[in-house]
């Protein structure tokens, strides 16, 4: 210990330190500049277009003022449920596959391929389902639109399912095998009960995400002006009705362009928050990966 | 486990739920292969008349049925660039701010807030970027850079300023890919040892020194792997883009020039296609960014699995 006179750092050394460490601190302010500015101005253009009628009534007419977006709403509802309606049972069942055959040959190529097409952009997979589902039958789709977005969420789905049955203690498995339980049973009754709100968590981030998409609804639910429920039509959605009326000539669309951004990221975020509480509630100490 | 096995090869209900969930590990692969197969059939008709003047060639003409795809993969290339080069540095910084120096309570809320950009649409930043980002740009930031910095008689900086541009959409790449560079940077700094870091200190070295010489190393490729997830997200980012970034097929070295990005093309005409040969042709730019961005995710997953099995930390 007598020996750190001679250890102690220069004076130059001491600067680049202190600049660095600076620096790093002015990167971490910059980095979370963009999210404020962004939800300052959705909040300010946005809050001032939302009326009453923005969420009964459907659009008006080019160039009329007035109207709303209610059948956009309930179109990415609908879209919504329709994707899960796909995409739940495939993404669980595919993370029950990786954590049940966790050191399989195919489960790791599964994990390998799930990332990679997490990876694909949305605009890949759109072209893949106006392709699989709207060439055949020549017209626009609800439901082409919701399995583009359900390929979207099946391999988030999953990696956060195997993620969360490994944090399920192997004993547990164990003691129902012991207890004459079949694997099918333990799997589904102990390991998947236990894990499942961190699975529900793992669903709303999948929702969360998808619920934002446009480029996978261009060519395939289309987006409509009217009210329809049909999954056989082409269906409004609200990321598309915002990204028709941002490229409008007219103020009032912009002005409900603002307001429905500023109800697609509060959905989106309500959704993210209630999912970063669950878990940390859940699995307070951090699991990283 | 004997009783495991005895249990399995009575019962019915297991070898259905086996058979069940390997049917649903097995729709990943069959949905990649089934979309690959799809777009490059669809893709074909184009890919076989023009060859390989379909990528060199920046010739885009539905009417006369002349299609290069050159100034997309152009646009594409460097909008990506541009993102990189912003987002790169910032995403590390605040990885490491983080990582290495925040106080305990800051590190959990800066995260979070950083992790909430990757979480707002991109219809929503391209919203953003069409009516503040670009008159911001278009008033201030281009007349600064050309006329204030003298700038403008270097080739990136020439031409007028129409506001939508390869600049705007690579300033919006940046802030998207951001969260996702950062998101990586910071699980693998997460793995990096205790005692690299102490290590490091102990024989006297700055805290900075701590940072460049023991942390950054050792947590490289895992770095390099998220740099090339945040590369992927930018090369296919679509409605942002396709809003800000001008919608011309030209090549121009001015970052102020409009332009094209092989999303943007398509979800751009894809819609008005005029004719089979001209929705191939999208299909095959499709199919294009198809295989460069399943390359760069594989190439992105590799290098982070790397730092993970190296520091023993994958089950």
């Amino acid at each position: 210990m007598t020996a750190a006179p001679r250890d102690k750092p220069t004076n130059r050394r001491r600067i680049t330190n202190a600049i660095m460490l600076g620096l790093l601190s002015v990167a971490a302010i910059v980095a979370t500049l963009p999210l404020i500015l962004i939800i300052f101005h959705l909040l300010k253009s946005g809050l001032s277009s939302m009326q009453l009628s923005f969420f009964t009534q459907v659009p008006a007419p080019p160039g009329r003022s007035g109207g709303g977006m209610a059948n956009a709403i309930v179109g990415t509802v609908m879209l919504i449920g329709m994707a899960c309606a796909f995409g739940l049972p495939v993404g669980i069942g595919a993370g029950l596959y990786l954590s049940e055959y966790r050191g399989s040959r195919l489960a790791t190529a599964v994990r390998f391929l799930c990332d990679v097409l997490n990876g694909l952009p949305s605009i890949v997979i759109g072209i893949f389902a106006w392709e699989l589902l709207v060439r055949p039958v020549r017209h626009f789709s609800a439901i082409s639109g919701a399995v583009a977005l359900a390929a979207m969420m099946i391999p988030l789905l999953t990696r956060t399912t195997e993620e969360m049955i490994r944090t399920v203690p192997n004993s547990l498995r164990e003691a129902a095998l012991a207890l004459g339980y079949s694997r099918w049973r333990t799997s589904l009754a102990i390991v998947l009960r236990t894990a499942l709100p961190g699975i529900v968590t793992g669903a709303l981030v999948a929702v969360a995400r998808i619920g934002g998409e446009t480029a996978p609804l261009l060519f395939t639910s289309f987006g409509n002006h009217f009210w329809s429920l049909s999954p056989g039509a082409p269906i409004a959605a609200l990321p598309l009705q915002i990204y028709e009326y941002a490229k409008s000539p007219y103020d009032d669309w912009h002005a409900q362009a603002w307001a429905g951004a500023l109800v697609l990221l509060a959905l989106v975020l309500v959704m993210s928050l209630i999912a970063r509480f669950v878990t940390r509630a859940r699995f307070a100490g951090g699991h990283g990966d | 486990m004997a009783g495991d096995v005895l249990v399995s090869h009575r019962s019915i209900g297991d070898r259905v739920y086996r058979t069940a969930i390997t049917a649903a590990a097995l729709t990943i692969p069959a949905l990649l292969a089934l979309a690959g197969a799809a777009i490059f059939l669809g893709g074909w008709p184009a890919l076989r008349q023009f060859g390989t003047s379909f990528i060199t060639s920046s010739d885009w003409d539905p009417v006369a049925g002349h299609f290069g795809a050159a100034p997309a993969i152009f646009g594409t290339i460097v909008t990506s660039i541009i993102a990189l080069v912003i987002a790169t540095p910032l995403a590390l910084g605040v990885a490491l701010f983080i990582s290495e120096i925040a106080p305990a309570w800051l590190r959990q809320p800066l995260g979070f807030l950083v992790d909430l950009l990757a979480a707002i649409p991109s219809v929503v930043y391209g919203l953003w970027g069409v009516f503040v980002l670009v008159p911001l740009l278009r008033e201030h930031v281009m007349p600064f850079l050309s006329d204030t910095l003298h700038l403008g008689d270097f080739p990136l900086f020439t031409g007028p300023h129409y506001g939508p541009s390869m600049l705007a959409a690579g300033l919006i790449l940046a802030i998207m890919c951001l969260p996702y560079i950062s998101a990586v940077a910071r699980e693998v700094l997460l793995v990096v040892p205790r005692s690299q870091r102490e290590a490091a200190l102990a024989l006297g070295a700055t805290r900075w020194e701590t940072i460049s010489g023991a942390v950054i190393p050792y947590a490289k490729s895992g770095i390099i792997g998220g740099i090339v997830l945040g590369l992927g997200r930018a090369l296919g980012e679509t409605m942002a883009v396709t809003m800000l970034i001008g919608n011309q097929h030209k090549i121009s070295a001015s970052l102020f020039s409009p332009a094209y990005t092989m999303a943007s093309l398509i979800a751009n005409e894809f819609s008005e296609a005029s004719n089979d040969l001209h929705l191939s042709a999208l299909m095959a730019v499709g199919f294009v960014l198809f295989v460069i961005t399943l390359i760069v995710n594989a190439i992105a997953r590799w290098l982070v699995w790397r730092v993970a099995s190296a520091a023993g930390k994958t089950p």
